[in-house]
């Protein structure tokens, strides 16, 4: 009643204290300050990632104008002025093909394993849960695994004779089984998230099991797939602890026999002695010379950041592609 | 039977392409080898470390392991304490940067952000999950520890690393994992419970506050213990930027150098070649394994448990 006699009679300035008194007080302070305190977090987290690139662009920029393509193809030295990161970049290179050959396939045959054949038992939910563990794992203790097995065990397998056993193929088998469950689990969503329509339609024309996968579950599922082996290949390019422990050499040139500079795309490297752009960075960053330090630790970080960060978005953006036009 | 009333040559043969089948199951073979990959690297993870780890575990001096206030591997002095100490220092300072803000962040994402402002912003929060332990390392040595260890606590302590300057840095470097997990957990809170609550008259503040976290408390429980998990098991930032070299000695002040599990796992690696066979240094290396790899397991097993409640809640 009372309403409909506001309604039909009151002015404009009613209506509106009125309007005012049921919505509460017009600005709500508390409010408005918590909001602000979440915004600022995120800010801060975010204030901290551009801080971080501009701290390191600032200290290592200045080499690649005035020495770039000799600071790439110059091996490590104990000269800051002469040192170069070809030795890191022909080891991450090589560290990377050998992540793509080893857990690409075997990660996607699990996957597929995982979602496609495996029946709902014991053992499955065993794998399942073994899979998310392993990804908890540490990467030192990794590097523990790739010391024993790979540079142990597999010793005459990953060793040509006359170079140690430190090799680069075991560092980068060692990786390969470190993003093995990064490759699983990304994997695996991609697969769940193909409709079930496009298996029963293909079951419906005569099609097996693994034409039905070959056919319809992979090609839907590859954006996501490539998603997994980009987060896979960018994890493994920036991981150092394993590869300490499995033997990287962090001695500066002249202290490192067995590290040569030979070309980027000879696959010989594999059986060397071998260190990594993360490793170049680690021994660089601990040196107390201030060139090193500073100056070329920072241009090597540029150098790593720059493949890694853009791997990284490239992998983000393509998910984000897959999951709207899942959801559309 | 049925079955044996048709003839043995039928016409009508549904059985289909014996090569076909054969291929069928090679290739179903091939997938559960992948997968039982994953069972082998387990088995060979924890083989691998009481392997190499059993001949420190049988010969070591334990009473020395367990009181001894000294780690030096190459003078056969191996106090654990040191080690484990640093490490839950480390993780605590980490806690206190990651916490608050990551689940500042988480917040705001999942209930006040705007979809674009989020579409926006959450990739490049991503992009901060993509940055290399050993870029945080390099950071927290040249700029955390001069600029805010130094600042706040005098120049002195803000040249060289620093259990705090390191701390910090494994901190930045655990704050995308509590604001995705914890994300995740808000985000799978029913909208009727957000709607229900507004419909009471309450504020998104107090939504926030009353209805949303408590409904994903388990989330938010699963995102520390993982992202402590994480932050024990971080080696590089520790290594480059606490400050220690080979030696870890007991302290529990922030400002001192240290040497935690991983990063004393990482020294003692650097040149193990000149370890091995003298003495007990190396089979120590895995020992400490032993403990890191039960210690973040028994977390991951904890944290994954609250994450499927509040899948399972809701």
């Amino acid at each position: 009643m009372a309403l409909t006699t506001i309604e039909s009679s009151a002015t404009d300035a009613v209506r509106g204290r009125v309007a005012r008194s049921i919505e509460g007080r017009r600005v709500d302070v508390k409010g408005r300050l918590f909001e602000a305190a979440l915004v600022l977090c995120l800010l801060v987290s975010l204030a901290i990632l551009a801080l971080l690139l501009a701290d390191v662009i600032g200290d290592g920029w200045s080499v690649y104008p005035r020495r770039g393509q000799n600071f790439l193809q110059n091996g490590l030295s104990q000269n800051p002025v002469k040192a170069g990161i070809a030795q890191g970049l022909i080891g991450s290179f090589w560290i990377a093909v050998t992540v793509v050959v080893v857990a690409l396939p075997l990660g996607v045959g699990a996957a597929i394993y995982l979602e496609e054949y495996a029946p709902r038992n014991r053992l499955t939910s065993f794998i399942e849960v073994n899979v998310r563990n392993l990804a908890g794992v540490p990467s030192v203790v990794y590097g523990l695994l790739g010391l024993a097995v790979f540079v142990e065990v597999f010793n005459g397998f990953t060793s040509a004779d006359g170079v140690g056993r430190r090799t680069l193929l075991a560092a980068g088998l060692t990786l390969a089984v470190l993003v093995l469950p990064i490759m699983i689990i990304t994997t695996a969503e991609a697969i769940r998230a193909v409709p079930q329509a496009l298996r029963e339609g293909a079951y419906g024309v005569g099609a097996t099991r693994w034409e039905v996968i070959r056919t319809q579950v992979l090609p839907y599922a590859l954006p996501g797939i490539l998603t997994g082996a980009l987060l896979s290949i960018a994890r493994a390019v920036g991981e150092a602890a394993p590869l300490i422990l499995v033997g990287a050499l962090t001695g500066l040139a002249g202290r490192s026999p067995g590290l040569s500079v030979g070309s980027l795309l000879d696959p010989s490297s594999l059986t060397e002695r071998f260190t990594a752009m993360p490793n170049v960075i680690t021994t660089w960053a601990k040196l107390p010379k201030a060139e090193f330090n500073t100056t070329d630790t920072a241009a090597a970080i540029i150098g790593m950041l720059v493949f890694v960060l853009l791997v990284n978005s490239i992998a983000i953006v393509l998910r984000n592609r897959f999951e709207k036009k899942r959801s559309s | 039977m049925a079955a044996t009333a048709i003839p043995p040559r039928s016409p009508i043969d549904l059985s289909g392409d014996a090569r076909r089948h054969r291929r069928e199951r090679a290739i179903g073979i091939l997938f559960f080898g992948a997968a039982a990959m994953s069972v082998v690297v387990s088995a060979a993870i924890v083989a691998s470390l009481f392997g190499k780890g059993w001949e420190f575990i049988s010969n070591a001096d334990w009473g020395d392991v367990v009181t001894s206030d000294t780690w030096n591997p190459r003078q056969n002095s191996f106090g654990i304490r040191p080690l484990v100490i640093s490490s839950l220092l480390v993780t605590g300072i980490a806690m206190l940067v990651a916490v608050p803000l990551g689940l500042g962040a988480a917040v705001y994402l999942s209930e006040f952000a705007r979809p674009r402002v989020r579409s926006v912003l959450k990739p490049v929060l991503e992009v901060l999950a993509g940055v290399p332990s050993v870029v945080l390392g390099f950071f927290a040595l040249g700029w955390i520890a001069p600029n805010v260890v130094g600042r706040l606590f005098g120049e002195e302590h803000g040249r060289g690393g620093s259990m705090l300057a390191a701390g910090i840095g494994v901190g930045i470097l655990t704050i995308p994992l509590v604001a995705s997990v914890s994300e995740d957990a808000m985000r799978a809170v029913p909208r009727a419970l957000r709607e229900a609550s507004a419909g009471l008259g309450a504020r998104r503040m107090t939504t926030t506050v009353k209805v949303v976290l408590p409904a994903a408390v388990s989330g938010l429980v699963a995102a520390f213990i993982l992202a402590v998990s994480r932050a024990i098991g971080e080696t590089m930032v520790v290594f480059i930027a606490a400050g220690a070299a080979t030696v870890g000695n007991l302290s529990t002040n922030p400002l001192d150098s240290g040497l935690t599990m991983t990063a004393g796992m990482a020294s003692l690696a650097t040149g193990t070649e000149s370890v091995k066979g003298a003495s007990l240094a190396y089979p120590s290396l895995f020992m400490v394994g032993i403990v890191l790899f039960f210690l973040t397991l028994g977390l991951n097993i904890v944290g994954n448990r609250f994450v499927r409640r509040v899948r399972q809640a809701y």
